[in-house]
C-alpha cells in the first residue's frame, strides 16, 4: 500500500494542489489545582470562585509550579513518543487583553519542555506517521463575556492559570481526514493517559489550525494562514475546506497569500481576516524571572516511564498477536480506552471472538442509534460476558442471545435472569431434539422425497420447521447434525 | 543609536500609554540619552559566555497538586473600579 | 524631647522586657514625633490611632519570647500591609487595600512589633532620590531640601528623624544601601532568595529584595533575623540554614581578607570619599584583618547591564496595572483606550521612561543585541565576584559616588541620578549581600556611607565587619530636629 497515497486534492485550472496542515492543539493538564498556583481546575464554577490572589495577578504575588501538572506533560510527551527536554525554561509572553491579568502568559519560548516526537494513524490506505516539532506547558487565560451587556465586557478569571499542553504538529498532515485522525489519535492517547479528558465541548481540547496550499511536485511551503476559533472536528473539517479552497482561488487568480491569522465562522462555515488595530505582535518574550529553569532528573523519567499505561498502539498490536484479532477490529476496539477497558472486562471470563463481534457489532449498534459512548452503555461489561458465556455453553443459541440482548438494554438486567424467567433455555438434549426432528420429517413427507431427491435447498426449510416447533431453542449445531443424519 | 519619535509611538502603544506630541519628543530625546549610556556593553566580547538563567542559588520548588485557594471571590473583586458581585467589568473589547 | 525615640532598637526590646516603659508610652512618643514631622513627607499612610490602640493592649507578660515585642514599626510603602493601604509611592495604586500581608512584614508583626505607618518611596521603587514620588518629595533630617536618597527615601528619613525605631526597604539596585548613606543610617541589601518577595509590589524580580535599615548594624542583625525565612509561595526564595545573626555578631575580623576593587576609584570621585575610604581601609588593619587588592573588571559594565535588565523586567511586572482589577481606572471609548489612558495618568515620567527603555529592549530585534547580551554581561559581573572571593571574605567600597544632593538638582538629566547607583549596582547583579553603614562626614557635614559586600548567604561576615567598623568610626550623626513643629 503506498504510504504516501492521499486523495485530497484541490483541482483549479487544470492545475493541482495539495493542502498543507499543521495543527496546534491545546490540551488541559487534567490536575486538580491550576499551573502555577493553588485554586481549583474545575468546569462549570460559578464565576470568578475558581481565581487565586495570583490567578489575578495582585501586587506581590509570584507563581509556583505544579509537579503534577510537569508529570503530566512528561507522560504526554512519552505518549506521543517524544524526546523529553530536561532542561525547560519558562518565558513570559506579553501582551494586553482584559482575561489575562498579568499582562503576560507564562508559556514556555525556546526550551520546552518537550522535543520532537512521532504519532501514528491508522488511515483506510495504511499507517501514516504524523511528526510532532514539541510540547510546551503553559497557562490558560481567563474568558471574555461579550453578550452580557452592550456596553461592556465582563471577565470571568476562573480558566485564568489553569495548565495547557500546547501540542505543535509538524506540517506533515495533509487532508481533513488526516486532520481527524490526528485529534482523535492524539484525544485517546491523552485520555489513555489520564492526562486530559479532551472535552472538546467543554473546551478541555481546542486547536488551532495552520493551512496552506501548493502546487502538487513543488517542494516549498506556500504561505499558511491560521485559523483560530474552530471548537469541534467538524468545523475544524470545514474550515480546512473553506480555506484551502479560497487560498486556491487566490492563487488561480494571481494573488499572494497573506500570511495572517483568520477566524472560522460556523454560521457562515467561512474563514475571515481577523481585523487588528496593530499588525505587530511583538510578544516580547523573555525568561520569567520569578522561576527558575526546570530541570528535571532522568529517574523521574524513567519512573514515569514505568507506571505508564499500555497505549493504543500496544494495545493493538497485543489484541492482534494475542487475541487473533484482525487490525480492523483491534482498531475499533483501541480506539477509546473506555471501549478498550470495557472489551477486556468482557474477555476476562468469557471467547475473544465473541466479545469482539458482540461489541464492535450489536453493542456499537445500539450505541449509534442512541448516540451514547461506551460509557453510557445500557449494557454493562460483566451482563454482556455473562450473555456470551451462555452462547459459548450452548445454553442458549446465537439467535435467542440476540433477543436477550434487546431485554437486556431496558434496564442492564442479568441475562441468566432473563433466560430462566422467559424460559429461553436451548434445547440441546439430543433425544428430545430427535423427536421433534422426527416429528417435522413426517410431517413434511413429501418434501423430505424431494429433498433425497435432490433438492438440498430444502434442509433450510427442515430447520426452519424445527425451530418453529420449539420455538426457537433447538440448538443449531445439534438440529444440524441430527437433521443430516436422519436425512441420509 | 537614536529612538525617533516615531518608535517611541510605538513602544507607547505596545506599553499601552498613551503620549502626546510634546511628550513623544521629550521620551524621544530622553531614551536616546539614555541609550547611548547603555550602548557601553557593546564594547565587551560576549560570544561566547552564557547567559545568566538565574541568580537564585536554589532549584526550581515543585509544589504539591492540592487546592489551595478557593471561593475568594469577595477579595478578588473588591478593589475592582467597576462594581460588580461576579465579574470584572471593562469596555467592550473590540474584536 | 523623649528620650524614648533616641533609643536603638535593642534597647527599646531590652526596656520594654524589663518593663522600663510599656509599648504604648514607646508608640505614643514616636506617634507624637511623627505628627509633628509632617514637614518630612516621609509617610504616605499612617496608622497611628490603630497602633496606639493595639498598644494600649499590649502585655509584655505574654510577650517575652518575641524578638520586636510592641515595639511601633513604619515601612516602605512597597509591602503590602493587611487592610492599610499600599501605594507603591504611585497614583495607580492610590486606593488600593490589600487583603494579604507580605511575608516578610507578617514576620514583623509575628514578633510582636506593631504597625505604625507606611513611607514614602520612589514610584515603584525607581528612583534614587524619592523624586518619583506621586506623593510628594521626601526631605532629608540631614539637611533642608536635601535628599534623603531613593527609592526606599522616606523609610530613610523617618529613621534618621527617630520617627520609627527601625524600619525595612527594598533594593534592587541600591535602594536601601544608598539612603543608608546620604541620612547616616545603616541598611543591609541581603543575598538575593534571602528575604521573600512574596507581597512586595514588584520592580525587577531578578534584583529585588527587601531589607533591614536601622541606626546601628547590632540592630540590622536582630531585624534581618526577624526578615529573613525560607518561603515556598516564592519560587526564588532560597532554603538555607539562617543563622542567630544578632547573637553571633562578633567586632573580631582578625584574619579576615578584606578586598578593596580598584576599579572603584572612579574618576574625579570626591576626595572626602577618598579619605573616608582610605580610613576604613586603616581601621581593618588595626583590627587585624588583611587587606588584598582585588579588580572587578566589569565594574564599568554594571550599570549600562542594570539599565537594560531591571526596566525589562519592570516593563513586564507593571503589565498589570491596567485598571482592570485594582487601583486606578481612567475611562476609554474602548479597552485598549482605557489602558492608554489609565496608565498615562496612573504612572510618573520616570516609571514611564523606565516601562519604555524595557519594552523596547525585549522587542523584537533587539532582545538579543540589548537583554541577552545584559544576561551575559551579568554573567561576567557575577564571576568577577566569584573569582575575587577566593581571595576575600568581603569587599569595602564607598557606598556612594557622592553626599545628599539638593532636591531638583538631579531631575532634569536621568543618566546622572542614574550614576548615584554606581557602587551599589553591580552588588544586585550578582545577587550577593552588602551593608551600608556611617563612614563619616564630608566637607558640608553631610554623611557619608562604607559598602562592605561579601559573599553569598554570609551575611555574618559583613554584619561582623561592619560592627567592628562601625564601634572604630563612631559615628555620631549631626541632625538637629529643624523641621519639628
Amino acid at each position: 500500500m503506498n504510504k504516501e497515497k492521499f486523495d485530497y486534492y484541490i483541482k483549479k485550472n487544470s492545475n493541482i494542489y495539495e493542502v498543507i496542515i499543521g495543527l496546534e492543539v491545546h490540551a488541559q493538564v487534567l490536575s486538580k489545582s491550576k499551573l502555577f498556583s493553588g485554586s481549583p481546575t474545575v468546569f462549570g464554577a460559578k464565576p470568578n470562585i475558581n481565581v487565586s490572589l495570583v490567578d489575578a495577578a495582585f501586587p506581590g504575588m509570584l507563581p509556583v509550579i505544579n509537579k503534577f501538572c510537569v508529570e503530566q506533560a512528561v507522560k504526554t510527551g512519552l505518549g506521543l513518543n517524544a524526546k523529553i527536554n530536561l532542561f525547560s525554561v519558562f518565558d513570559r509572553k506579553n501582551y494586553f487583553y482584559a482575561d489575562l491579568p498579568q499582562g503576560y502568559q507564562i508559556s514556555q519560548y525556546k526550551n520546552p519542555i518537550v522535543g520532537e516526537g512521532v504519532v501514528v494513524l491508522d488511515m483506510p490506505y495504511g499507517t501514516k506517521k504524523i511528526g510532532i516539532e514539541r510540547l510546551h506547558l503553559e497557562q490558560d487565560a481567563g474568558k471574555s463575556i461579550h453578550d452580557l451587556d452592550p456596553n461592556c465586557t465582563y471577565v470571568d478569571l476562573n480558566r485564568s492559570g489553569v495548565a495547557l499542553m500546547e501540542i505543535v504538529s509538524k506540517p506533515d498532515l495533509r487532508s481533513p481526514e488526516e486532520v481527524n485522525a490526528y485529534i482523535k489519535k492524539i484525544r485517546s492517547i491523552m485520555r489513555y493517559l489520564g492526562t486530559c479528558d479532551g472535552n472538546m465541548q467543554e473546551g478541555s481540547l481546542r486547536a488551532d489550525v495552520n493551512v496552506s496550499v501548493r502546487l502538487v511536485g513543488d517542494n516549498n511551503f506556500g504561505t499558511r494562514c491560521e485559523i483560530k476559533n474552530v471548537n469541534s472536528i467538524k468545523f475544524m473539517q470545514i474550515a480546512i475546506e473553506h480555506e484551502a479552497n479560497r487560498q486556491v482561488d487566490e492563487i488561480e487568480n494571481g494573488k499572494k497569500i497573506d500570511q495572517e491569522t483568520r477566524l472560522f465562522d460556523s454560521k457562515k462555515n467561512i474563514t475571515r481576516s481577523m481585523r487588528t488595530k496593530e499588525d505587530a505582535h511583538d510578544y516580547r518574550y523573555f525568561p520569567d524571572p520569578d522561576l527558575l529553569p526546570l530541570r528535571l532528573e532522568q529517574s523521574l523519567i524513567d519512573n514515569l516511564k514505568k507506571d505508564l499505561p499500555e497505549l493504543p498502539d500496544e494495545k493493538k498490536e497485543r489484541f492482534i498477536k494475542e487475541h487473533n484479532l484482525s487490525a480492523y477490529e483491534a482498531n475499533i476496539l483501541v480506539s477509546e480506552k473506555e471501549i478498550s477497558d470495557y472489551y477486556e472486562e468482557v474477555i476476562k471470563n468469557s471467547d475473544k471472538k465473541l466479545a469482539t463481534n458482540w461489541i464492535t457489532g450489536d453493542l456499537f449498534a445500539v450505541l449509534n442509534k442512541k448516540n451514547i459512548s461506551i460509557s453510557e452503555s445500557p449494557v454493562g461489561a460483566k451482563n454482556l460476558s455473562s450473555l456470551i458465556n451462555m452462547i459459548s455453553s450452548g445454553k442458549i443459541s446465537g439467535r435467542i442471545a440476540k433477543e436477550v440482548f434487546e431485554i437486556m438494554q431496558e434496564k442492564n438486567q442479568n441475562p441468566k435472569q432473563i433466560v430462566e424467567s422467559k424460559g429461553l433455555i436451548q434445547q440441546s438434549d439430543p433425544k428430545k431434539l430427535e423427536k421433534i426432528i422426527l416429528e417435522v420429517l413426517s410431517n413434511n413427507k413429501d418434501k423430505v422425497e424431494q429433498y433425497k431427491s435432490g433438492k438440498v435447498k430444502l434442509f433450510g426449510f427442515f430447520v426452519g420447521q424445527v425451530m418453529k416447533v420449539s420455538d426457537g431453542k433447538a440448538n443449531p449445531q445439534l438440529v444440524n447434525e441430527i437433521l443430516k443424519n436422519k436425512l441420509k | 543609536m537614536s529612538i525617533d519619535q516615531k518608535t517611541v509611538k510605538y513602544i507607547a502603544k505596545l506599553a499601552r500609554i498613551s503620549i502626546n506630541e510634546k511628550k513623544a519628543k521629550n521620551l524621544a530625546n530622553d531614551l536616546t540619552n539614555i541609550f547611548k549610556f547603555i550602548e557601553k556593553l557593546n564594547k565587551l566580547d560576549t560570544k561566547n559566555i552564557e547567559p545568566l538563567t538565574s541568580i537564585a542559588e536554589t532549584k526550581l520548588h515543585l509544589r504539591e497538586d492540592n487546592i489551595k485557594d478557593a471561593n475568594i471571590r469577595d477579595q478578588i473583586l473588591e478593589n475592582s473600579p467597576e462594581k460588580n458581585k461576579e465579574y470584572f467589568v471593562v469596555p467592550k473589547v473590540i474584536e | 524631647m523623649s528620650e524614648i525615640i533616641k533609643l536603638t532598637l535593642n534597647e527599646l526590646v531590652a526596656g520594654i522586657k524589663k518593663k522600663k516603659f510599656s509599648s504604648h508610652e514607646v508608640t505614643k512618643d514616636f506617634v507624637n514625633r511623627c505628627i509633628k514631622s509632617k514637614k518630612l513627607n516621609s509617610f504616605i499612610t499612617d496608622n497611628f490611632d490603630n497602633a496606639l490602640k493595639i498598644s494600649k493592649k499590649f502585655e509584655i507578660k505574654s510577650n517575652q519570647n518575641k524578638q520586636l515585642p510592641g515595639i511601633p514599626f513604619a515601612v516602605k510603602d512597597l509591602f503590602c500591609t493587611k487592610g492599610i493601604k499600599t501605594t507603591a509611592g504611585s497614583k495607580i495604586l492610590n486606593n488600593f487595600i490589600p487583603s494579604y500581608e507580605s511575608t516578610v512584614t507578617q514576620n514583623i508583626w509575628n514578633e510582636g512589633a506593631i504597625l505604625l505607618g507606611k513611607l514614602n518611596c520612589d514610584e515603584f521603587a525607581m528612583g534614587s532620590s524619592n523624586e518619583t514620588s506621586f506623593f510628594g518629595n521626601v526631605e532629608n533630617p540631614v539637611g533642608k531640601k536635601l535628599v534623603p536618597g531613593g527609592s526606599s527615601g522616606g523609610s530613610a528619613s523617618a529613621l534618621a528623624a527617630n520617627l520609627t525605631p527601625a524600619t525595612i526597604g527594598t533594593d534592587t539596585g541600591g535602594s536601601i544601601r544608598q539612603p543608608a548613606s546620604f541620612t547616616g543610617t545603616v541598611g543591609l541589601k541581603p543575598t538575593y532568595g534571602s528575604c521573600s518577595r512574596w507581597g512586595i509590589v514588584a520592580f525587577a524580580s531578578s534584583l529585588d529584595q527587601a531589607g533591614p535599615m536601622t541606626k546601628n548594624v547590632k540592630d540590622c542583625a536582630l531585624l534581618f533575623q526577624v526578615m529573613s525565612s525560607y518561603d515556598q509561595k516564592d519560587s526564588t526564595s532560597v532554603n538555607f540554614t539562617r543563622e542567630r545573626y544578632s547573637e553571633k555578631l562578633n567586632q573580631n575580623i582578625k584574619g579576615m581578607n578584606i578586598g578593596i576593587p580598584k576599579e572603584y576609584r572612579v574618576e574625579g570621585m570626591p576626595s572626602d570619599i577618598e579619605k573616608l575610604w582610605k580610613q576604613g581601609i586603616e581601621y581593618i588593619k588595626n583590627s587585624g584583618a588583611n587587606i588584598v587588592d582585588i579588580t572587578l573588571p566589569h565594574t564599568n559594565y554594571a550599570l549600562p547591564t542594570y539599565y537594560i535588565v531591571a526596566p525589562a523586567e519592570a516593563s513586564s511586572n507593571l503589565a498589570r496595572y491596567d485598571g482592570v482589577k485594582y487601583g486606578l481606572r481612567t475611562d476609554g471609548n474602548n479597552l485598549i483606550d482605557m489602558y492608554e489612558k489609565t496608565r498615562s495618568e496612573g504612572f510618573g515620567d520616570e516609571v514611564k521612561r523606565r516601562i519604555m527603555i524595557g519594552t523596547y529592549v525585549l522587542s523584537s530585534g533587539y532582545y538579543d543585541a540589548y537583554y541577552l547580551k545584559a544576561q551575559k554581561v551579568r554573567k561576567l559581573i557575577k564571576s568577577d565576584f566569584d573569582t575575587a572571593f577566593d581571595k576575600v571574605d568581603a569587599i569595602l567600597t564607598p557606598s556612594t559616588p557622592t553626599s545628599a544632593f539638593k532636591i531638583g538638582e538631579k531631575t532634569n538629566d536621568p543618566v546622572s541620578m542614574y550614576l548615584n547607583d554606581i557602587f551599589t549596582v553591580p552588588v544586585n547583579l550578582a545577587g550577593l549581600p552588602a551593608i551600608s553603614i556611617p563612614g563619616g562626614h564630608d566637607e558640608k557635614g553631610f554623611p557619608l556611607g562604607l559598602q562592605i559586600i561579601g559573599k553569598a548567604f554570609e551575611e555574618q561576615t559583613i554584619l561582623n565587619v561592619a560592627y567592628c567598623l562601625e564601634q572604630k568610626i563612631n559615628f555620631k550623626n549631626q541632625i538637629k530636629d529643624w523641621w519639628l513643629k
